[in-house]
């Protein structure tokens, strides 16, 4: 394969590259360092929220900026940190996984990355606008939403592109895996990274368009004098909450199934032992992506919906919880009996399953009606999402990093370092979000920039975990320079257990892989 | 900092410690521990907290005894220790029992929550009626039987919000006019808002629904002990979103009364007052009082409102400009925007002060005077 390779090793220098590259590891690449400094720019958001509220009373900023923080700081997490970030798994690892050359349109790729610096800078624009940018939480219900400054129309114009951008994406994903699997690989041969980023592909070809149009009637609503939303009109503020959630609820299942992929391509390499249940696996996944689009209105058990309403998404929401179990349990299975060794991708993959599930219980619990009443738009709910969504989807990324690094860069990182960020991350993590479970119990809603008196202590150790949660991940950049400059040599299997075609290929993963398609038994 | 993060620290263990044993003890009173719900005052919130003790307490089993596996074969099955790989990778017996399982446990949770939720539904037969009407950034309750109607606003001074005075024992959490109820009658709420979305949240009543232009939304409460109870806005609505509490006073049904006579002969007092025709003082006085109760939170303490955001009151064309498209914006609002129509909000004689205040101060000279009878004769 080596050789092979090794003659179209060749390609432009400099920043025409990364500009016109049509290669699916480069864009791969440019995916992940963007995903980086977004999460270096949302977390910085996250620190101005932690450090405004370490106190009650006003300390750092006015109420309206800290909106404008709370907004900002959710849409370039989901839109420019996680999503992006699995986008750039998928373009490195399913072609290389599925024996493929490369995406299936790969000029299309190159324009899905090249959509997302100018909407970045877009949204982040609108804070310098009049009226600072968008304010009305990532949920952008109206009428707020249709009040305030022209920061709200950058904030739709940014969503229309991240959102072009995924489309193109995925459709690029779903013609790669279904057309271009080396022989031998029949679906049911697949990584389960590469069925989860098929099913999440579907998710978001289904969802993306559904906030498209709610973002535009939004606009619309705002500038052209339409009342789809405003009441005085004989609109319906309550139906963007419906389309919202039709896509929101299916979007939060776009962010942690790619990442459930993740966790069973670790957990199996180092448990040297075959992936429990692969079948159930893959049946469980397509379960959660067809209920996920069943359930959305369980964000909104407080609008006053008709009982049946209520009822209904009530149980379907309780099913989820089902084959998600499933999953948890064939990790559980997987690992029980098996040879286990704890390096740095093991030990993420092992806190996010526990972690997240911690999140999915929450989450069950918000599931139940009648006691969403008390938890509804409180802390609670703010420690649920960050349980699934840093220790499902971010500790996956974390996880897949180090898995992967070797592969990218032919160099193994610090194993050291690489723990010490492990051990950092996890318990202030915890530290940040576990003790706004009681915050949210006790009554403080979220999104507010001040609080009572009561809330003090848990609020104070809370910012502490985060400024040190937010530190902690500069260890981690230094690591990624690290390995990148240098490092010992990463073997081509660079994992004792690792199985699959990208363990095949040499460390470094050569520019052109697979040219011609490897024979799967 | 770091001396009040020492000091809090001691409190924090504490909490910890007394929060961890009550915890054993589900229904007790945890308020004081900031660990789980208040303590309720309804039978509805009882319910609440009952069945959220349940579910957390099923909850945790299922968490605890499931990564007990996890970490047995964490200790267990490692290669440090030599074991070997077993090679088994599929059971669908197991795969079917843990299908079934959580199947089984969901619909035992499910159906005590069907029957608390049925309940929460029913405001049929109400001994009494009460609107609340959302408005950026207060509350209006309107008592259709008693014929009673007012706005409750937060009183925590600006002084200890910016850190200038000492913080009050209910700071954030105190109002100028609460929302007084007998206790022992079944009250319907009635909820609607006026300009964005808000949600009504007092949580030891187990009460939260959303307010929404547009719709009427009810719920109902009946509240067994006399006591002050104490909440805040629940939904995103704006700028000072955290700064819109609600207080409820629930009192006996001859303090009820009583309490409603008084305010009622507050309401006519104010009405006569406001027929008169006012002196300048009179109206600058008034004026800046409900400049700062109704319009400082947009357009600022100065007058010079957000760029952007809120239009400034100081030089701006509308307050230099003719009286009536002055009367006319503060009467009626801007559509689209939030600036509130506020006609219904306040009296005719307040509705002139506060224009008249917005003319001659602010940084403004204009030097005319706005009377009561002017209002009215628009309205
Ligand atoms: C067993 C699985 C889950 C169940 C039953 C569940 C249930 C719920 C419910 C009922 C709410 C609404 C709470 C409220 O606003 O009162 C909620 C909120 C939320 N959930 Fe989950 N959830 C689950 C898993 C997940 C996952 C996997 C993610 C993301 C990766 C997620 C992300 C979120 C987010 C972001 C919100 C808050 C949205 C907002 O209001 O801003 N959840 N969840
Ligand atoms: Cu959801
Ligand atoms: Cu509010």
């Amino acid at each position: 394969m080596a050789t092979a390779a090794a003659h179209h090793e060749e390609h432009p220098g400099g920043l025409t590259r990364w500009l016109f590259t049509t290669n699916h590891k480069d864009i791969g690449t440019l995916y992940l360092w963007f995903a980086f400094i977004m999460f270096f720019v949302g977390g910085a958001m996250a620190m101005v929220i932690r450090a405004e509220l370490f106190q009650p009373g006003m300390q750092m900023v006015e109420p309206h900026f800290f909106n404008q923080m709370t907004t900002v700081h959710a849409l370039v997490m989901i839109f420019g940190g996680v999503m992006p970030a699995f986008v750039g798994l998928a373009n490195w690892q399913i072609p290389m996984m599925i024996g493929a050359p490369d995406m299936a349109l790969p000029r299309m790729n190159n324009w899905s990355f090249w959509l997302l610096p100018p909407a970045a800078t877009l949204l982040i624009m609108s804070l310098f606008m009049p009226g600072g940018g968008p304010a009305a939480g990532w949920t952008i219900y109206p009428p707020l939403s249709t009040q305030g400054g022209m920061g709200m129309d950058f904030a739709i114009l940014t969503i229309h592109m991240l959102g072009f951008s995924s489309i193109l994406g995925s459709m690029n994903i779903i013609a790669t895996i279904l057309n271009m699997r080396a022989p031998g690989m029949t679906l049911m041969k697949m990584p389960l990274f590469v069925w989860t980023w098929l099913i999440t592909a579907f998710l978001l070809l289904a969802a993306i368009p559904v906030l498209a149009g709610a973002v535009t009637m939004l606009l619309t609503d705002r500038h052209f004098g339409t009342s789809f939303f405003d009441a005085a009109g004989g609109g319906d503020p309550v139906m963007f909450q419906h389309v919202f959630w039709f896509f929101g609820h299916p979007e939060v299942y776009i962010l942690v199934l790619p990442a459930f992929g993740v966790f069973s391509q670790i957990i199996p390499t180092f448990a040297r032992k075959p992936l429990f249940g692969y079948s159930s696996m893959v049946f469980a996944t397509a379960t959660i992506a067809f209920l996920s689009f069943i359930v959305w209105a369980h964000h909104m058990y407080t609008v006053g919906m008709p009982m049946a309403g209520e009822l209904f998404f009530m149980y379907s929401t309780m099913l989820i919880a089902v084959p998600t179990g499933v999953k948890v349990f064939n990790w559980i299975a997987t690992m029980w009996r098996g040879s286990m060794t704890f390096e740095t991708p093991m030990l993420y993959a092992i806190a996010g399953v526990f972690l997240f599930t911690i999140g999915g219980l929450s989450g069950l619990m918000l599931a139940i009606t009648p006691a969403d009443f008390q938890y509804h738009d409180t802390y609670f709910v703010v420690a649920h999402f960050h349980y699934v969504i840093f220790a499902g989807s971010v500790l996956a990324l974390m996880g897949a990093a180090y898995f992967w690094l070797p592969k990218w860069t032919g160099h193994m990182y610090n194993e050291r370092l690489g723990k010490l960020h492990f051990w950092l991350t996890t318990i202030s993590f915890n530290v940040t979000f576990f003790p706004q479970h009681f915050l949210g119990l006790a009554g403080m809603p979220r999104r507010i920039p001040d609080y009572a008196l009561q809330f003090t202590e848990f609020n104070q150790i809370s910012s502490i975990g985060a400024f040190v949660l937010g530190l902690s991940q500069l260890l981690f950049l230094y690591i990624v320079v690290q390995t990148i400059k240098g490092g010992k040599q990463a073997t081509d299997r660079v994992w004792e257990g690792a199985e699959g075609l990208e363990w095949t290929v040499p460390s470094p993963a050569p520019y052109h892989t697979f040219a011609t398609a490897p024979q799967v038994k | 900092m770091l001396k009040s993060c020492v000091i809090n620290l001691k409190h924090i263990l504490y909490r910890l410690f007394s929060g961890m044993g009550m915890s054993l003890v589900p229904g007790l009173a945890f308020a004081e521990y900031g660990l789980n719900f208040q303590r309720p005052v309804t039978a509805i919130a009882h319910e609440l907290l009952w069945l959220h003790n349940a579910i957390l307490i099923i909850c945790v089993a299922i968490l605890v005894i499931v990564f007990s596996f996890m970490f047995y074969a964490i200790i267990m099955h490692r290669k440090g220790r030599g074991h070997q790989a077993a090679k088994f990778h599929d059971n669908t017996t197991l795969e079917i029992v843990w299908t079934v399982i959580p199947f089984v446990i969901l619909v035992v949770m499910a159906v005590p929550s069907t029957a608390t939720l049925l309940k929460m539904d029913d405001t049929s037969n109400p001994d009494m009626t009460v609107q609340i009407v959302g408005y950026q950034w207060k509350w209006k309750y309107e008592y259709p039987e008693q014929d009673l109607s007012f706005f409750s606003a937060l009183t925590t001074p600006r002084e200890q919000i910016e850190n200038q005075a000492d913080k009050g024992e209910n700071y954030l959490l105190e109002v100028d006019n609460p929302m007084v109820l007998p206790v022992g009658k079944k009250i319907r709420f009635v909820l609607t808002a006026n300009d964005v979305l808000h949600a009504w949240w007092v949580p030891q009543l187990g009460v939260k629904k959303d307010a929404i232009p547009g719709y009427i939304n009810e719920m109902w409460t009946q509240i067994d002990e006399p006591g002050t109870y104490r909440g805040q806005c629940a939904e995103l609505c704006g700028k000072d979103h955290g700064f819109m509490p609600i207080v409820v006073e629930a009192v006996s049904e001859e303090e009820f009364a009583k309490w409603a006579s008084v305010q009622k002969a507050k309401m006519v007092a104010a009405e006569t007052r406001a027929a008169k025709t006012w002196s300048r003082d009179e109206l600058m006085e008034r004026g800046e009082q409900i400049y700062k109760q109704a319009c400082v939170a947009c357009h600022g303490a100065t007058g010079a409102g957000i760029p952007g955001v809120f239009p400034a009151i100081t030089g701006s064309k509308i307050s230099t400009g003719p009286v009536a498209a002055h009367l006319d914006i503060v009467l009626n609002g801007k559509a689209g925007t939030a600036m509130q129509a506020f006609k219904g909000q306040l009296n005719d004689a307040d509705l002139a002060a506060v224009v008249t205040y917005e003319r001659n101060a602010l940084g403004n000279k204009k030097g005319d005077l706005v009377q009561p009878a002017e209002v009215k004769a628009l309205r």
